[in-house]
């Protein structure tokens, strides 16, 4: 007890001394962490909400939903939702093939940026600044301005008129298979892959060239330098846009919905969900249509069901996410 | 063939080697950019018929016909696009803001910051692609406010405040209710500003702390240290940002006319119409790009 006396008697003197300047500041600051505190988490709040709200959402009995005196908590706790949603959504198989394309995307796309992002920071070439300015074209020209022709050709797929030749008169149709889009991807093309060339290079020009001269000097090959040197570097810029491709190609519907119309995707499931929801309501013959609460619960359930794995992902892989992306000191 | 390589000077491998490495890169953006966007510009200004016997499709040069069609025959595309674009211009300055604000906050050292950042990152990876249109028609959430604002029957301070600010006159009532919309979707935009959280963050954390302390013991509060130092250190960033932000918002699935376009190419398969209509958006968006980074680039601070 004298103690803390001891102590405040001190800080008194001390305050004392600054004119009153000292106590005043810590207020202020005991003040500031406090807002910034509350703050801080009604944000976080805000974001964490809605996901909250599914999980709820997704354990609630169909009455549940219509009783005004149940808001978060379910009074039936249940699993039918999952199960049936589940069925709705073929959600093992549709997991499956959608972690399989998503893996196959995500690999040809970084390992195409990859090569190009180090192409880009490391080597000079005539017609470096206007290529890298096509690079950031790309980036900024929607794929919808595209998709039209784009979806054409793959239609009536005919390069150079080679298949003609062969076949006789007769294009392929590749819309059906994944071919195009594995194409789209090995080209640089996919889904946001400007940006991952533009993230590795930026990477790559921030690498000592010192190590790489070293290699050189050594008698080391051009390309053998790139997977033997440079490659082991880049590993945390090249999880980063890994993880992004990985996710962003998850939850994507637009390339989806062109180019893998044959494959049970998540994300055409769940986009899907509510109409083939009024489907099986209809086929028991409970009612024409599933009440608007209940599609929305269940909708909630299947986007929850979709978002576990990236979330499962996002726990454990949260710092090659972000820390990656902010060392990668982006800069115009 | 060894000999003529050994003949090759060092600038000249390095080029061929750098062309290498980016080949695959030209071979994509020339077969899967270039020539679908020339072949996209000529279906605008003509008429697409498919003929799958053929084997293939036609198109018949109708000069500005399909543009026509979008702009004034089509009843629906005008009206969308207006309101798109004046919702992107309205939520760009509410963006940037937002995500600044929250950069500078996290950027201080507090416990548990790991966390919070990992919190205001997760849109990035959670609301993305067939997510963000899902949430958007969430009926059910909206119902269940209302009901709980039935049965609670009390009016909050900002419903009051509302009432009183936006009743006003006409101009400021305006400006105000153009605040109160902003904070009815602060959601929208805290889910959509991840990766200008980042890219603020990491602007900011390249800011050399000597800088601030020379400030402050010159004297400097800081407030001023925010606008003598941290704006102008973080300038250039804004510019990146409002092109992130712009190209995400017209990226974005929830975009309600890419949602049109698509319909009218998949759904009614108007290839020639949806892609005059994908031009005119594009025209759009590139203008207001180049406008707003031709104003903001004269006053930015650049720094190496």
């Amino acid at each position: 007890m004298s103690k803390k006396n001891g102590k405040w008697q001190a800080f008194m003197e001390r305050n004392r001394k600054s004119g009153g300047y000292l106590l005043r500041k810590k207020i202020f600051n005991f003040v500031y962490v406090i807002c910034r505190a509350i703050l801080i988490f009604g944000l976080c709040f805000l974001i964490v909400q809605p996901l909250l709200n599914k999980i709820s959402l997704s354990f609630m009995e169909e009455k549940d939903l219509y009783d005004s005196t149940i808001v978060n908590i379910p009074r039936n706790f249940t699993t039918v939702g999952y199960k049936l949603t589940s069925q709705l959504m073929h959600y093992w198989k549709a997991l499956g093939t959608t972690t399989y394309i998503s893996l196959l995307v995500s690999v040809f796309q970084v390992a195409a940026a990859t090569l190009v992002g180090y192409g880009f920071a490391r080597y000079k070439f005539p017609l470096r600044n206007f290529w890298f300015f096509m690079v950031i074209l790309v980036i900024i020209v929607p794929p919808q301005t595209i998709m039209a022709p784009l979806y054409l050709n793959f239609t009536y797929f005919n390069p150079l008129g080679i298949i003609k030749l062969v076949t006789g008169g007769k294009t392929l149709n590749l819309t059906n298979t994944m071919l195009p889009y594995m194409l789209l991807c090995l080209g640089c093309m996919g889904l946001k892959s400007g940006l991952y060339i533009y993230l590795i290079r930026q990477f790559f020009r921030n690498v000592p060239k010192d190590i790489e001269e070293a290699a050189y000097v050594d008698g080391c090959g051009k390309f053998k330098t790139f997977y033997r040197i440079m490659l082991p570097d880049a590993k945390p810029i090249i999880t980063s846009c890994f993880l992004f491709a990985f996710v962003w190609q998850w939850t994507d519907k637009f390339y989806s919905r062109m180019f893998l119309r044959g494959y049970t995707l998540l994300s055409t499931e769940l986009n899907g969900l509510s109409a083939s929801l009024d489907d099986f309501v209809k086929g028991a013959g409970i009612a024409e249509k599933a009440s608007q609460a209940y599609s929305g619960a269940i909708v909630a359930t299947g986007t929850l069901m979709t978002i576990i794995p990236l979330l499962i992902i996002y726990v454990f892989a949260q710092k090659g996410f972000v820390e990656s992306l902010s060392q990668s000191g982006i800069k115009m | 063939m060894a000999r003529k390589k050994s003949k090759m000077t060092l600038a000249a491998k390095n080029a061929v080697a750098g062309y290498l490495f980016i080949l695959p890169f030209i071979i994509g953006f020339i077969m899967f950019l270039v020539i679908p966007l020339f072949q996209s510009l000529r279906m605008s200004v003509s008429e697409v018929t498919i003929n799958p016997l053929a084997g293939g499709f036609t198109m018949d040069f109708v000069k500005f016909a399909n543009f026509n069609e979008a702009l004034n025959i089509d009843p629906q595309f005008k009206v969308l696009l207006i309101e798109n674009l004046r919702t992107m211009i309205l939520d760009l300055p509410a963006t940037l803001i937002f995500s600044f604000f929250v950069a500078l906050l996290l950027n201080q050292s507090f416990k548990g910051r790991g966390f919070v950042r990992a919190i205001f990152f997760m849109p990035v990876i959670l609301s993305s692609g067939v997510i963000v249109g899902l949430e958007f028609n969430n009926a059910l959430l909206k119902d269940m406010k209302d009901v709980i604002a039935d049965t609670s029957n009390a009016s909050s301070i900002t419903t009051v405040l509302q009432d009183m600010l936006v009743a006003e006159s006409s101009q400021a009532g305006d400006m105000f209710q153009y605040v109160f919309d902003l904070i009815d979707s602060v959601y929208d935009i805290a889910i959509r500003s991840g990766i200008q959280i980042i890219i603020f963050l990491s602007g900011l954390q390249t800011i050399s702390v000597s800088m601030f302390e020379a400030a402050k013991i010159e004297g400097c509060t800081a407030w001023e240290c925010f606008w003598k130092i941290t704006l102008p250190m973080v300038s250039s960033l804004i510019l990146v940002n409002i092109i992130y932000t712009i190209i995400d918002f017209f990226c974005r699935s929830d975009n309600e006319v890419m949602e049109y376009i698509s319909q009218t190419m998949i759904g009614s398969l108007q290839y020639d119409l949806s892609a005059a209509m994908a031009w005119i958006y594009f025209v759009c968006c590139m203008a207001i790009i180049g406008i707003i980074s031709l104003i903001i680039s004269k006053k930015v601070y650049y720094y190496e």
